[in-house]
């Protein structure tokens, strides 16, 4: 994630100071990519090198406030206007452990998928109760009132959705080495019987 | 915990025999609390519809006992059970199964009437039924005229109408788009928080996630099970 990127984009309603940035991220992202406030100062600290922002001085309470340069807008705005890059797949574990759960003897894949599915699904069922918590309305889906609320849920549907996505792509792969497994059994000249054990 | 409203115990049904035999389910156990949504998952075939008809008594088991608020569906005469059904027990069906004649309050109030109480008072809990869903001025409509979202409401409606205590659907949220499906979920989660018993079956993770368990069915065996936390721990608030 781009920790630089984001706290420019909120620079960018207002000058602020280290903390306050924390706070308005966690307003809209809720606690899903926690930022400690070291990491917060120390990318304020290069944004100040890079020319992106600028220090301004201390509030009544001597926080150091910062602000977005010009160049840091052009920055922002290049940011929002280019697609997030799906050239380099950010590397996802568990297709890495499926494939060499598939290829290494021993390992009872079927286990390890359904292992998996239970815990995304019990996942998915703590992001489907905080869905529940934002939107209380039991009828229609409450429409969040705030900017930031809006953000936040926005964010839930995404893990929702990723949540999902793998869950059918689990089921998908048990479907698939169950098939294999039974093509595996029917044909008669392959004798197979590293893999047999891993379809369960 | 004793107080189920729907409780099955090793439940086997076996469709056909002989070469042809077919074992549906074998030997499952299985319980919906009050305040509870239970979602069934697995893959087609697995079982799901044939745990769902027997639940609500539109099946028999081959073997094993099903009881509903206390009462043993098995054991009862065919009437005896049809009278439950009407009284005890809401169906949401995949094809929302609405009476294309009958306006949305009609259906609604059909299953009432059946049960003998006044076409006044039927026609007045169906409204409220209605409303309870979110269609109190769709109430004159036919089906026809409705789309499938508004469809699905009304069946769940006449699902949840005269206090019935176990509802139990079946891919309720089928043709329906992602936000209209939701509001279903909402529904029928609202419906168990005030203190039904629901069973949900589903091929839609979003969907089962509403769910305070979530059953995978395999073969006819329950292979898995999630959030199996009892259900006073799932009311808490969730603890992030
Ligand atoms: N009346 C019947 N006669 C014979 N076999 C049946 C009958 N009803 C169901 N079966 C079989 O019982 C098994 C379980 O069927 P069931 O309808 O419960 O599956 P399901 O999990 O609901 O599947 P789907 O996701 O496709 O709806 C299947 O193998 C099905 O062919
Ligand atoms: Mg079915």
């Amino acid at each position: 994630m781009s920790v630089k990127h984001a706290l420019l984009a909120l620079l960018e309603q207002q000058p602020m100071y280290g903390y306050q940035l924390r706070v308005e991220f966690e307003q809209r992202t809720g606690t899903t990519w926690p930022l400690n406030v070291g990491q917060v100062y120390t990318t304020l600290t290069r944004l100040e090198r890079d020319g992106l922002a600028s220090a301004e001085g201390e509030d009544a309470e001597g926080h150091l406030i910062y602000r977005i340069t010009d160049a840091g807008r052009d920055e922002v705005a290049t940011w929002f206007t280019t697609p997030v890059s799906r050239t380099q797949p950010p590397r996802d574990e568990l297709a890495i452990k499926l494939a060499l759960a598939v290829t290494v003897a021993g390992v009872d894949v079927g286990t390890v998928i359904q292992q998996q599915r239970s815990a995304t699904m019990a996942a998915l069922q703590d992001y489907t109760r905080l869905k529940r918590q934002a939107g209380s309305s039991t009828v229609a889906p409450a429409e969040p009132a705030e900017p930031a609320d809006l953000a936040w849920s926005l964010v839930l549907d995404s893990l929702v959705f990723g949540a999902e996505a793998e869950i059918r792509w689990l089921d998908h792969c048990e479907a698939r080495l169950r098939r294999a497994a039974v093509e595996r059994s029917a044909a008669p000249t392959t004798s197979a019987p590293a893999s047999e054990r891993s379809t369960r | 915990m004793s107080d189920a409203i729907l409780r099955l115990t090793a439940v086997t049904r076996v469709h056909g025999t002989g070469a042809n035999e077919v074992h549906a389910l074998r030997g499952i156990s299985f319980a919906a609390h009050p305040g509870e949504l239970v979602a069934v998952m697995g893959p087609s075939g697995s079982g799901k519809s044939t745990l769902l008809t027997i639940a609500g008594g539109l099946d028999q088991p081959t073997a094993g006992a099903v009881s509903v608020e206390g009462t043993d569906l098995v054991g009862l005469s065919p009437d005896e059970r049809a009278r439950m059904r009407r009284t005890s027990i809401g169906y949401v069906f995949q094809g929302f199964n609405l009476i294309p004649a009958l306006t949305a309050a009609e259906n609604v109030a059909l299953p009432r009437e059946l049960d003998g109480i006044g076409a006044r008072q039927a026609r007045d809990e169906a409204r409220r039924a209605l409303e309870e869903v979110g269609i109190g001025d769709l109430a004159d409509r036919f089906p026809d005229d409705m789309s499938g979202g508004q469809q699905q409401r009304v069946a769940i409606a006449r699902a949840v109408v005269g206090e019935r205590r176990l509802i139990l659907a079946d891919e309720p949220t089928g043709a329906l788009d992602t936000e209209t499906g939701e509001e279903i979920l909402r529904l029928l989660r609202a419906r168990c928080d005030t203190g039904a018993a629901g069973v949900l079956v589903t091929h839609e993770a979003r969907h089962a996630a509403w769910a305070d368990r979530v059953v995978f069915l395999r073969d006819g065996v329950v292979v898995d099970e999630t959030g199996s936390s009892p259900v006073e721990l799932l009311t808490e608030p969730a603890a992030r």
